[in-house]
């Protein structure tokens, strides 16, 4: 634990020099597809006047100067599979956005969608000495709740303070400086397979960069694409990627949940290609032309083409309707969004005040889907695109970049996370030197 | 299980260039903005020393470039602009102006960078004719030498020869004869000319006996002696010796004094002035006191 600690804030003090530098990039590491952006910050005043209103959630202190995407490599559920693979695809997102930004970046802020992640929910409590709630205090709170034994080969990705209680006022966002006897936090603790993170770290040394901060997939998708009352009431970001559909649940502007499936438009494309007997590219083009999950009368008359090239005539010639595609799709992203349905339940999803459904990412492009997903998860669903952030080239706006523009968000304001704060200085070992050095500090 | 090269990737999958690890880290470092001018800048100029160096360091190219500069230098040293064409001596007279243009052996037309005009001052300066010079190119290519001459106001007799003498007692020159410079005072003796400025206030202060002087005699590198025709002496004291000269003039005015046949007047001790007369006139003198006594 307090090497995870150490090794957050170390991408902490990374970013912060990244932010001095003014550049940072954003490396979205999927399945389907690697996008590489490049940030830069100048402040609010360099883009837009300072009077006003001024930054709106923070996204107008950066543009996006470059950005880039490849064909992922090399990586299968949003874990890197084949290392060096991997490391190509990355070089080759980096230098391209490198080369549109005409700036070299060193620091990069990624995220991660597979390692199946876990949600915990933490509490902890403490009694406030003199009756006023310090920065201290708020470390103390955190330290002071009780962590499940999550398994040794798991590392903590997100460690968010949710909700702060001073005695019996909940919902408190900032309880510093209020008068009480008992603190309450409640945490929300992401953890994900330690091997998976290791690869992605490993993964961008290997091309020269250093890691400035990880997070969740699921979590910036759910930043980007979800609009800030979703956020407060409460609302799920599904995010359809190529590998796996991330789930976020939002609730008062903090992420509660987060999991993922480990399926997506990978998936639909394998069975099209198992059913139609044809290569993957090919069954990748039918479904992006062709694709749809509900069929009509019409669809029994539309003839596909899919081709071959054995050189049989007969085999070359194949034709398919698309009712018989949308047959071999549907299947697939009902499972996908049954799946979906398990986990939210799971999660206690009908509880929340507002139970609104947003679909994002690439897979979300099926056309017909939000009928179908509203059929499966419930009435209120909506297809949704990541926010418009400034510089951010026309073809980086569709929903499949709605992880990458939420790392943005990410980058530029990062929700406060329990590294964040002092560590109490009980949590030391006895007799530590570091104890010694704050006892000075705090005595003179 | 197939093999894990990348030649064996099948051969359907869409060209999907990666740069080489390489490659990426060259692209980087372009990307770095010190070295990105390091490359614009420094490589060039690293580039350009070591060809320029690489060339001169052979002895004939060496040679070329200062032949070549040297000719571009003596091109525009031997513009007409730059040439001297003739040599003006001005403030001396005849025999000095030979003097001079003796000295100064200048080959016309030459440019007047070849000039080196503090050297000729000096040259011309060492005359003992000369109290200073200035010499200047001036317009329309002429080389001018002004000279302020010395002005001579005493004859120096030193052993067989006659020196000029200016008034703060440097040699201006030599005369052939007396007859040359008549006009000047004629001093004489050792160390005569350290004391030239008393020497020129006995002169004047001799006016009244002029047609008889012949000139002031340097004795013992301490006082004058006055000589005039007829052999005859003035011993003038060392200190003060105007004033002596002075009673001596008086005394002269009043009983013709210098016009009897004294042979010296010894003022040398102001106390108890002295004459010394001739045999004969001692003779006579002594012969009539003998007359004077048998009577």
């Amino acid at each position: 634990m307090g090497d995870l600690y150490d090794s957050q804030r170390a991408m902490r003090a990374m970013r912060k020099a990244a932010m001095q530098r003014g550049v940072i990039a954003i490396l979205d590491i999927g399945t389907s597809k690697i996008a590489c952006l490049v940030l830069r910050f100048d402040g609010p005043e360099t883009f837009r006047d300072a009077d006003g209103i001024g930054s709106l959630a923070g996204q107008s202190s950066f543009r996006v100067i470059g950005a880039a995407t490849t064909r992922s490599r090399g990586v299968k559920f949003g874990e890197v599979d084949a290392m060096q693979e991997t490391e190509r695809a990355i070089r080759t997102a980096v230098q391209a956005a490198q080369k549109m930004a005409n700036v070299r970046v060193d620091h990069v802020i990624a995220c991660i969608s597979g390692g199946r992640p876990r949600s915990y929910g933490l509490d902890g409590a403490i009694d406030i000495e003199n009756g006023l709630v310090g920065d201290g205090d708020i470390g103390r709170v955190m330290a002071a709740c009780d962590v499940p034994d999550y398994g040794e080969e798991r590392d903590v990705l997100h460690a968010q303070p949710v909700n702060f209680a001073l005695d019996h006022r909940s919902g408190m966002a900032d309880p510093r400086g209020q008068i009480g006897n008992q603190l309450t936090c409640d945490m929300h603790m992401l953890t994900v397979d330690s091997i998976a993170l290791q690869n992605i770290f490993f993964c961008i040394k290997r091309c020269d960069l250093e890691l400035a901060g990880i997070a969740s997939s699921a979590y910036a998708s759910g930043i980007s694409s979800l609009v800030e009352d979703e956020q407060e009431l409460g609302s799920a970001c599904i995010d359809l990627g190529g590998g796996s559909t991330g789930i976020s649940v939002f609730m008062k502007k903090h992420m509660i949940y987060a999991d993922t499936v480990r399926m997506g438009g990978d998936h639909v494309t394998g069975d099209i290609s198992m059913g139609l007997s044809v290569p993957m590219a090919t069954a990748e083009r039918i479904k992006t032309f062709y694709g749809g999950v509900v069929a009509t009368g019409m669809d029994d008359r539309e003839m596909i083409e899919i081709g071959g090239d054995t050189g049989d005539y007969e085999h070359d010639r194949r034709t398919v309707s698309r009712a018989e595609l949308i047959g071999i799709m549907r299947p697939r992203v009902e499972e996908i969004l049954e799946e979906v349905r398990v986990r939210l339940d799971a999660a206690g999803f009908e509880y929340l005040p507002s139970q609104q459904i947003v679909l994002t990412g690439g897979a979300s492009q099926i056309p017909g889907l939000d009928g179908l997903a509203s059929k499966i998860l419930g009435q209120q669903v909506r297809l949704g695109r990541p926010l418009r952030v400034q510089g951010l080239p026309q073809a980086a706006i569709g929903p499949a970049f709605s992880g990458a523009v939420g790392l943005t968000l990410f980058a530029a304001h990062p929700q406060d996370e329990w590294w964040d704060f002092e560590i109490p200085a009980e949590k030391y070992p006895a007799r530590s030197l570091k104890r010694a050095v704050k006892w000075f500090k705090d005595n003179w | 299980m197939r093999p894990l090269t990348a030649m064996a990737r099948h051969r359907a999958l869409p060209r999907d260039p990666a740069p080489s690890k390489w490659k990426y880290r060259y692209q980087r470092m372009m990307l770095t903005p010190g070295f990105r001018s390091l490359m614009r800048v420094g490589v060039p100029l690293a580039l350009i020393t070591i060809i320029a160096v690489s060339w001169y360091s052979h002895d004939e190219n060496r040679a070329l470039a200062i032949a070549k500069w040297e000719g571009m230098k003596r091109d525009v040293q031997q513009r007409p602009e730059f040439m001297v064409g003739a040599l003006d001596v001005t403030g001396a007279d005849d025999a000095l102006t030979r003097n001079v243009l003796a000295q100064l052996p200048v080959a016309f037309p030459v440019s007047s960078f070849d000039l080196d005009l503090e050297q000729m001052r000096k040259t011309v300066e060492a005359l003992d004719a000369v109290r200073s010079a200035r010499v200047r190119v001036g317009t329309a290519g002429v080389l001018n030498v002004d000279i302020t001459p010395r002005t001579s106001v005493a004859v120096w007799r030193d052993g067989g020869v006659l020196r000029l003498l200016d008034e703060e007692g440097t040699f201006a020159g030599f005369v052939e004869t007396r007859a040359d410079r008549l006009d000047l005072p004629l001093i004489a003796g050792q160390g005569a000319q350290a004391h030239i400025a008393e020497a020129l206030a006995l002169f004047r202060d001799a006016k009244p006996i002029g047609s008889r002087l012949r000139g002031l005699v340097r004795m013992g590198e301490r006082r004058w002696d006055v000589v005039l025709d007829r052999d005859q002496r003035i011993l003038l004291p060392g200190e003060n010796p105007v004033a002596a000269l002075d009673r001596v003039i008086v005394l002269h005015q009043a009983r013709d004094m210098l016009d009897r046949d004294v042979a010296v007047v010894d003022m040398r001790n102001g106390n108890r002035p002295t004459l010394r007369m001739n045999k004969e006139a001692a003779d006579a003198f002594r012969r009539v006191s003998y007359n004077e006594a048998d009577e």
